[in-house]
């Protein structure tokens, strides 16, 4: 079976869909760090019988609006002296700004320089629907 | 409810007082529009037209004239700083210094909320794509006020583009807030009312709303029938505009089992939808409806310019 040691410090991002994993890397932009991190695809778990996890040793900024799109289930754990210190609490966004377009090819979001598209969620269901601040036109982010 | 220095962007910007605040200073205005001829003395409307909008252009230039302001601005983007590629931004930031209120038509959706974040004074959505008219609506509901009498207990029936039609969206999503408003979509199956607007409809605000494709199994039981036009405009393929621009054609013939008191209502311009046989029937009002849009406007207009409309006594 696969060992991955535990981290002194820094951060675990557990309990990913099956994957989601790779997408959070990139999205994140791990690929360019300088500290060790490490992806874990198709782990056991207890909860959703596999998930994705990554391990950052380096305590650094996670924009917790970007895991809340993915999935609400999804945790954050900050590590220190090999214990957890604190755990992130990911919700579902009810506002998001600047993270993805507006499907809506007439809107002047996806137009002009000026504007950062801006979204309210409006459906928490069974999928996220979020409308454009600008045209209303009903977007799902998808990673 | 204090109007001045609000914007217009969407209908839903005004509460149903505010809505009605504007309605009843319209209708003072068309018992006596000579008594407002000066309430915009000195007072300069901007008019950034985008795209052309003849009709709704002149109804706002009208607007202000009547009530003796003035009117500046573009009604071709190409023969503006617009075409050497200025921002909506840096266009509002300027023309609100030259204007005391602009109304802006964008054909891009969303144009005039990006305009009313930067303008230092008050922005009228004039239309933006396909998403809201609001003047329009508050035009619609003028009209429906004046000659139905009420804005509520309505069987309401829109017929035509009901994907595209903005006037619809717009005119639907307010009368849905007044009691007892039944809807009747008529359309083809591409060009349906919007399936999210719908269920927010009934959601909402548990209101009935009956779809068919068939005008005449529908319209005897109807207050109010709103026209609207295949707009070519907004289709990206013209094959696709040419079989279904001809859907529905609103002849004399087919009102013989419609209410005598039943509105034929219609944002204009229209091309085939209604036969000019229709045009002499007392139900049709749309032409009374481009009228009540000059009021409706001089009477937004006033009220976010704040400027005094007490004229009583003179």
């Amino acid at each position: 079976m696969l060992k991955v040691n535990s981290i002194n410090r820094g951060i675990v991002i557990d309990h990913i869909p099956v994957g989601k994993g790779i997408k959070i890397f990139d999205k994140l932009k791990l690929n360019e760090a300088d500290f060790p991190v490490v992806l874990l695809m198709n782990v056991s778990s207890n909860i959703s019988q596999k998930k994705d996890i990554i391990k950052i040793e380096n305590v650094m900024d996670i924009d917790l609006t970007l895991l809340g799109l993915i999935d609400s289930n999804i945790t954050v754990n900050i590590i220190d002296d090999n214990k957890i210190i604190e755990k992130k609490k990911v919700e579902i966004p009810g506002d998001v700004t600047g993270m993805f377009k507006c499907k809506n090819s007439r809107c002047i979001s996806n137009f002009d320089d000026y504007v950062t598209p801006k979204f309210k969620l409006v459906h928490k269901n069974s999928k996220l629907l979020y409308s454009c601040e600008y045209c209303d036109e009903l977007t799902t982010y998808v990673l | 409810m204090i109007l001045k220095g609000r914007h217009l962007i969407d209908q839903n910007d005004l509460s149903l007082e505010e809505l009605d605040q504007v309605l009843a200073l319209a209708e003072k205005m068309v018992d006596d529009r000579d008594a407002y001829s000066k309430v915009c003395d000195g007072k300069i409307l901007g008019t950034l037209f985008y795209e052309p909008s003849t009709r709704t252009r002149l109804s706002f230039e009208s607007a202000m004239l009547r009530m003796g302001g003035s009117v500046l601005g573009f009604s071709d983007a190409s023969a503006s700083s617009v075409a050497k590629g200025e921002s909506i931004a840096d266009t509002i930031r300027v023309a609100g210094v030259y204007a005391d209120a602009v109304v802006m038509r964008h054909p891009k959706e969303g144009a005039p909320k990006l305009a009313s974040q930067f303008s230092p004074v008050p922005v009228i959505n004039g239309g933006d794509g396909g998403h809201q008219h609001p003047t329009q609506t508050l035009t619609d509901l003028l009209t429906i006020r004046r000659l139905k009498g009420r804005l509520d207990n309505l069987k309401v029936a829109f017929c035509g583009d009901l994907k595209f039609g903005r006037t619809v969206h717009s005119l639907v999503s307010t009368l849905a807030k007044l009691p007892n408003i039944q809807f009747v979509f008529i359309s083809p199956d591409e060009l349906k009312f919007p399936k999210h607007m719908k269920e927010h409809l009934i959601e909402t605000y548990d209101i009935e709303v009956i779809e068919t494709q068939d005008l005449e199994s529908v319209i005897d039981d109807l207050d109010i029938l709103y026209m609207t036009r295949i707009q070519k405009e907004r289709f990206f393929n013209e094959a696709d505009y040419v079989r279904l621009k001809d859907s529905y054609i609103l002849e004399r013939s087919k009102l013989k089992t419609a209410k005598q008191d039943m509105l034929i209502m219609h944002p204009l311009p229209r091309v085939n939808e209604i036969s000019y046989d229709v045009d002499d029937d007392n139900r049709a009002v749309y032409f009374q409806q481009a009228e009540f849009g000059v009021y409706v406007r001089m009477a937004l207009i006033a009220l976010l310019l704040g400027v005094d409309t007490d004229v009583k006594g003179e």
